[in-house]
């Protein structure tokens, strides 16, 4: 039972980490928290939906178009918000964010209706592996490996590729970067951008499994912010472990104390890693 | 010249309390209650959002938790009235108390993190006691606590029929919160927050216990705080977890702040005067669908605000005030140019 257990949390800590690794991206560069992060979310899933609901697509194709959805979303957010606040305490941004969630969310709200809703008959629509007495549902499986590896490839974007060089060392000193040629403005534009194609993957692969409502994203985005300020500034290895982490002791929590103290378990054992590495696992 | 802005500024609090006094008088204002209630929220946010600033303006530490004070009062004063059946003023008393112990156990560990660690920090806070409160038996969980009907006046601080003395109470609180921030501002005290808010290492090098200084904002602050759940709770004669301790209800105490100008005096009465006619006047004509447009409407000007102002109104009126400055020198030097 226990690794049973064990094993959900972690599948759902790897959603919980490409979720966290878009914000922990706009974070580590911009310094900006994105408050909206969940409502992009939320968008990407209700994409997807539509998607299968009204042409049949499933969401291992329509995560393409979530993704290219939220990428856009990125990237307006930062053309007509984040670049304006920017000049101002760095509040204002997350207040501005603050906003757009609000408005995002009640837009769905509006447009949707407040039902939950979830897809049904896909692929890979209640099929499941047996591993001796541990049950794989494949959905959950599916999309969180799927997330493992969108994780990785960003990483290797930022380490290895020149673009990731340059939004490192914009990250770092942007007047440096600039001195060196770097069109930094760009650059944010990029990072908002990846930030929402994370979201957005992640989204689209979710309504297999999830159900989507207009309220789904507001834990999403309060997990990712824990998931990152426990990872450390900016570092996505820190968000995966801490995102692995926290999937683990959600399914725990529920499991043997009781499913009501999950969430006072996950944010409870964030602070107490916060109080002994005040700056996060990964963070100096 | 800083003397003589200062009894400007002196004059201006005076003039500005007396016309507040004065506002119930207004025969327009009389005969409507929703014009009230408006009034009295303004006087509450502004009130609840100079608590904040206090910790939040002033000392620099962006706390997103003043919820938890702010539902510990509402609580303090419900349990009293609702579970024992006496008047609030104890429970008020116990609350407010609680509020700062509670605020002091929070915020000793915390202010080891600095910028976007506290404030997701603060989140965390925010989200445990909201989960806590929403299945602690004794304080009746997700139910919340309804008001009994009671009798009316001061003693119970319970109206049903006139929103005046709410109006007058509200402007009791106002007065005291604000009165103590311009106390503070002009005090030793209030130079020490502002040395932390500006350069915590240099502060302490120059001699000042910088963490005690947090620490005793945070607790002035969440003390403060309190009082205003307490007086929300005696208004609106129903309190449950999700109204008083969210984000989006702590969002709204930064918001207002933020949006008048954050670390200054007046910032927090310009805040509300704009953010709470604008919630209330969306909420009442576009509400009633139950179709969230009323909120969309709110975020949409919130997000304007900020993209237009990100130094609040605060800023907007420092600007004109230099320019205005700039423009009588220049007039004196060509003056002292023509002799």
């Amino acid at each position: 039972m226990f690794f049973q257990i064990a094993i959900d949390g972690l599948l759902t800590g790897m959603v919980y980490a490409l979720v966290a690794s878009g914000l922990s991206l706009i974070w580590g560069v911009m310094d900006v928290l994105n408050f909206a992060h969940g409502e992009f979310l939320m968008l990407g899933m209700y994409v997807s939906y539509w998607l299968g609901f009204l042409m049949n697509l499933d969401p291992l194709i329509s995560w393409i178009a979530s993704g290219v959805f939220c990428f856009l979303l990125g990237v307006l957010t930062y053309k007509l918000i984040i670049q304006h606040t920017l000049s101002g305490p760095s509040l204002s941004a997350l207040l501005a964010t603050f906003g757009l969630s609000m408005m995002l969310k009640n837009i769905a709200l509006n447009r949707f209706s407040p039902n939950f809703r979830i897809l049904t008959g896909t692929l890979l629509d209640g099929k499941r592996i047996f591993l001796g007495n541990i049950v794989l549902p494949l959905p959950q499986l599916i999309t969180s490996i799927f997330a493992l590896v969108v994780v990785f490839i960003i990483y290797y974007i930022i380490k290895r590729t020149r673009l990731g060089w340059a939004i490192q060392a914009t990250a770092m000193d942007k007047s440096a970067a600039e001195l060196m040629g770097i069109n930094t403005e760009k650059i944010f534009l990029l990072v908002f951008g990846l930030g929402g194609l994370c979201v957005g993957i992640a989204g689209g692969l979710l309504p297999s499994y999830l159900a989507v409502h207009p309220e789904v994203g507001g834990l999403f985005s309060l997990i990712a912010f824990v998931c990152v300020a426990m990872g450390g500034f900016g570092s996505i290895p820190g968000a995966l472990l801490a995102a692995l982490l926290i999937g683990l002791v959600e399914a725990l929590s529920g499991f043997y104390i009781a499913p009501v103290f999950k969430y006072v378990a996950v944010f409870g054992l964030y602070l107490l890693i916060v109080m002994v590495r005040p700056k996060g696992l990964f963070g100096w | 010249m800083i003397k003589e802005d200062r009894k400007k500024q002196d004059l201006f609090w005076y003039v500005l309390v007396a016309i507040l006094i004065l506002i119930p008088f207004i025969p327009r204002v009389a005969a409507n209650s929703f014009t009230q209630h408006v009034f009295i929220l303004i006087l509450l946010y502004a009130s609840m959002s100079q608590a904040w600033n206090i910790i939040g303006g002033y000392c620099g530490q962006v706390s997103f938790g003043h919820s938890v004070f702010f539902g510990i009062g509402a609580y303090g004063a419900g349990m009293a009235i609702v579970k024992y059946g006496i008047v609030p003023w104890p429970g008020i008393v116990i609350g407010s108390l609680i509020a700062t112990v509670v605020a002091v156990a929070i915020s000793y560990p915390c202010f080891k993190l600095k910028g976007h660690y506290f404030a997701i920090a603060t989140f965390a806070i925010v989200e445990i006691f909201n989960r806590l409160f929403m299945v602690w038996y004794w304080l009746n969980g997700a139910l919340g606590l309804d008001y009994p009907m009671l009798k009316v006046g001061w003693k119970n601080f319970v109206w049903y029929k006139t929103k005046i003395p709410y109006y007058y109470g509200a402007l009791i609180l106002f007065v005291i919160i604000f009165g103590i921030v311009r106390f503070i501002e002009r005090n030793r005290f209030g130079y020490y927050l502002k040395a932390v808010r500006e350069d915590q290492e240099t502060a302490e090098a120059v001699g000042i216990n910088s963490a005690f200084i947090k620490l005793a904002a945070m607790a002035l602050s969440a003390f403060l705080a309190s009082f205003c759940g307490a007086f929300f709770v005696q208004y609106n004669f129903r309190v449950e977890p999700p109204m008083v301790m969210s984000l989006h209800v702590s969002m709204l105490f930064v918001l207002v702040t933020i949006l008048g100008g954050v670390g200054t005096f007046f910032g927090p009465l310009l805040g509300a005067m704009i953010l709470i006619p604008l919630q209330e006047y969306t909420r009442v004509y576009w509400g009633g669908l139950g179709s969230g447009v009323d909120l969309i409407l709110f975020g949409f000007l919130i997000i304007l605000i900020m993209v237009r102002q990100p130094k609040g109104i605060m800023g907007l009126i420092n600007e004109f005030q230099n320019y205005r400055n700039r423009k009588r020198r220049r007039i004196i030097s060509t003056e002292a140019e023509i002799n």
